[in-house]
């Protein structure tokens, strides 16, 4: 089974949340990003969200800017990024999904890249503009590979777009928890609850919300209306922290803890 | 292949185009589509923006015989449509008011925007104040200050002007900031994207806004010549200067399109932005065409200088009419460009902007080698008064005088 899905079904199994980290790959070093990820492993996450870097990433908050651009100067390329997912791979199973922009991936030659990341153990991919319309030819190129296409849903779309996304995506369906780009924020957006809740009861598939949760009441709250978090931007600050590699991991270890234990709490 | 029917309902033109946005911003692409689509056949509508451009932008603007310019070139004879003499000095006007008027219509109470040189800001400044609407306008650190002059009219004009410190500092990241805007308050705000690029509807609304300029153009040209112009040459940055001049005559054969890009310090030395001689097939901001980027997918820096050139993609219809060689593409290095720009000072006494210079300076080269009674037309998109200070730094006390060349002391210190 594709390991996002088998994720899914152990969690049900357990009655447990899914926590969903975003980090960037390649920050703040390739060999340190494979050590983040078997730590937040570790420390309970379900599913690793890595980031893939674009020069120009138009749905992300200053803090996603300067990780991508630090994973470019770092060097981070396609080879050093599958370098990374085999690095995880020989000590984990945790599920991946390549975080990115359409752009890197469409100049690497999608299906090329498809197979090589799937070869490498990736189980899934999001490409935050690629909308479900344009998606028909990679679409077809997941499902042979057994990836996961995941989408964004988010509070403008309405109930007919919404269909739309839920015939075509798979693994779990990631719903944007306020209009906007990513970032951390105080609280969220109005008919927050109202919104997710019809999304919810609209889905087969596994819903989770992110874009601004930073903190565990966050997760808590949102654990209360669907099946998990991610937390984006609030982990990714730190990993940019300019101070001693142990020391930046202890610290997130405990971020990490922190906003993992609502999840894995017995949610009925 | 009929060039109205382009682009496609899903917004391509042949391989190019389409609508790459995230889920955000999709469904109001959809609505700005659908009020697009009903203002068509709204008299009403088309009433506002007629009365508008002739009223408040000064429409027609001239077609002008350049009779000095045509003496020295010894060749074609040169015209000069004249969009630099449009209110607010470029063409970028016909587009925001026409998108202001929209947004109106879609009950929108704030406007935001991207710019390059400038003209694109102050046109929407223009509009949203005309109107009484909240402006934001969104500007690269460096453009800004090659730009100033345009800095100072926006804010006269009561749009709030936000830097943008992030990448090359230019219109590239003007409008990433401008999309993360759109995306966070997308409820009440339109975006005015200011050329024939982004995610469809955008391309065909731009230029079915700017395509005023051909359709006059025929119409001057039978009245001063009594047939068809022979050549048309533009500017292209993201190109809707071009397109606006060249969609009337897509289908019609005997008219010889020109697109001119930004060499910047030659294509050689990689510093450039002519995405036909470097680019390869790409998606940025919501629309595949042509991109300078890397193997590796990532945006390369570019360079010219001029503002409004200095851009890493461009128009998805340009590409698909190149593949149909039916729009051709020069490029003109920052020399050429600042040449050109004294020439059409001393010869014709008109200061173009540092983007049209590209195309009086192609035609320059191009002119000479036709026959005289070859009509050549000239897109002057806009008028210089913002570039003074980029020009003044370049000049020796020699230089200035036609022929003779400008010597750049070094035309990208403005940039890191
Ligand atoms: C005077 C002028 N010409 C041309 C351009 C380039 O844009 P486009 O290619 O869309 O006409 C600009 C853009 O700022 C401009 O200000």
């Amino acid at each position: 089974m594709n390991r996002i899905d088998a994720a899914f079904v152990r969690l049900r199994e357990k009655k447990q949340k899914a926590f969903i980290p975003y980090i960037a790959a390649g920050v703040p070093g390739f060999k340190e990003t494979v050590d983040i990820a078997l730590d937040l492993e570790a420390a309970g996450a379900d599913i690793l969200e890595l980031g893939y870097p674009f020069s120009d990433p138009m749905a992300d908050g200053a803090v996603n800017q300067l990780a991508a651009n630090r994973a470019l100067q770092n060097g981070l390329n396609d080879e050093a990024y599958l370098d990374i997912v085999r690095g995880i791979r020989t000590k984990s199973q945790l599920p991946i999904v390549v975080f990115s922009y359409l752009n890197p991936i469409f100049k690497l030659g999608m299906a090329d890249f498809a197979r090589r990341a799937k070869e490498a153990g990736v189980d899934g991919f999001l490409l935050v503009d690629m909308p479900v319309e344009e998606s028909a030819e990679f679409q077809e190129t997941c499902r042979t590979l057994d990836l996961r296409l995941i989408f964004l849903a988010a509070p403008t779309t309405t109930p007919v777009r919404l269909q739309r996304l839920l015939r075509e995506a798979s693994g779990f369906l990631y719903y944007i928890s306020r209009t906007g780009i990513t970032g951390e924020r105080a609280g969220f957006e109005e008919n927050f609850e109202e919104k997710l809740r019809a999304v919810k009861a609209a889905s087969k598939l596994p819903v989770v919300v992110g874009f601004g949760i930073s903190t565990p009441e966050q997760v808590r709250a949102v654990c209360a209306l669907c099946d998990g978090a991610v937390v984006g931007s609030a982990l990714v600050r730190r990993t940019l922290d300019d101070k001693p590699f142990a020391d930046l991991r202890e610290e997130l270890r405990g971020v990490a803890r922190a906003l993992i234990s609502p999840t894995k709490e017995i949610w009925p | 292949m009929n060039p109205h029917q382009l682009p496609d309902e899903w917004g391509r033109f042949g391989p190019y185009g389409g609508k790459y946005a995230p889920e955000v911003l999709m469904p109001a692409l959809e609505e700005l589509e659908g009020f697009y689509n009903q203002v068509q056949g709204d008299a009403a509508f088309h009433q506002e923006l007629d009365g508008l451009l002739r009223d408040f932008v000064g429409r027609p603007s001239p077609l002008y015989f350049a009779e000095r310019l045509t003496e020295l070139c010894r060749g074609a004879k040169v015209y000069l449509k004249r969009e630099d003499l449009n209110h607010t000095g470029a063409h970028k006007i016909n587009n925001s008011v026409g998108q202001v008027l929209i947004a109106r219509r879609m009950g929108k109470k704030r406007i935001i925007a991207e710019t390059g040189a400038g003209q694109h800001g102050v046109a929407t400044a223009t509009a949203a104040a005309r109107f009484g609407m909240e402006c934001v306008i969104y500007m690269g650190r460096v453009d800004m200050e090659r730009q100033a002059p345009n800095v100072h009219r926006m804010k006269l004009l009561g749009a709030e002007v936000v830097p943008v410190d992030s990448g090359s500092m230019t219109l590239k990241d003007a409008i990433n900031e401008a999309i993360r805007d759109w995306v966070t308050h997308i409820r009440d705000t339109h975006y005015v994207f200011g050329s024939v690029l982004g995610p469809h509807p955008y391309p065909k609304i731009v230029r079915d806004f700017q395509k005023i300029i051909g359709i006059e153009t025929e119409t001057q040209m039978q009245e001063k010549e009594k047939r068809l112009p022979d050549v048309l040459v533009a500017c292209v940055g993201g190109g809707s200067n071009a397109m606006g001049l060249f969609y009337n005559f897509l289908d019609k054969p005997s008219v010889r399109l020109v697109g001119v890009e930004a060499g910047g310090e030659g294509i050689a030395t990689g510093r450039h932005a002519a995405r036909f001689e470097g680019g390869t097939l790409g998606i940025l901001h919501g629309t595949r065409s042509y991109v300078l980027q890397t193997p590796q997918g990532q945006i390369a820096e570019t360079h010219s200088i001029s503002a409004g050139l200095d851009y890493p993609s461009v128009g998805p219809e340009h590409a698909f009419y190149r593949d149909q060689k039916r729009i051709e593409f020069a490029s003109i290095t920052d020399l050429e460009a600042l040449n050109a720009f004294h020439t059409l000072c001393r010869l014709e006494g008109i200061i173009p902007a540092l983007e049209s210079s590209h195309a009086v300076a192609h035609a320059l080269k191009l002119a000479p080698t036709l026959p005289k009674e070859t009509l050549l037309v000239i897109n002057l998109s806009g008028r210089g008064d913002k570039d003074l200070q980029t020009v003044l730094d370049t000049m020796t006390p020699e230089s200035g005088s036609p022929g003779q060349q400008a010597v750049p002391k070094t035309t990208g210190a403005v940039k890191r």
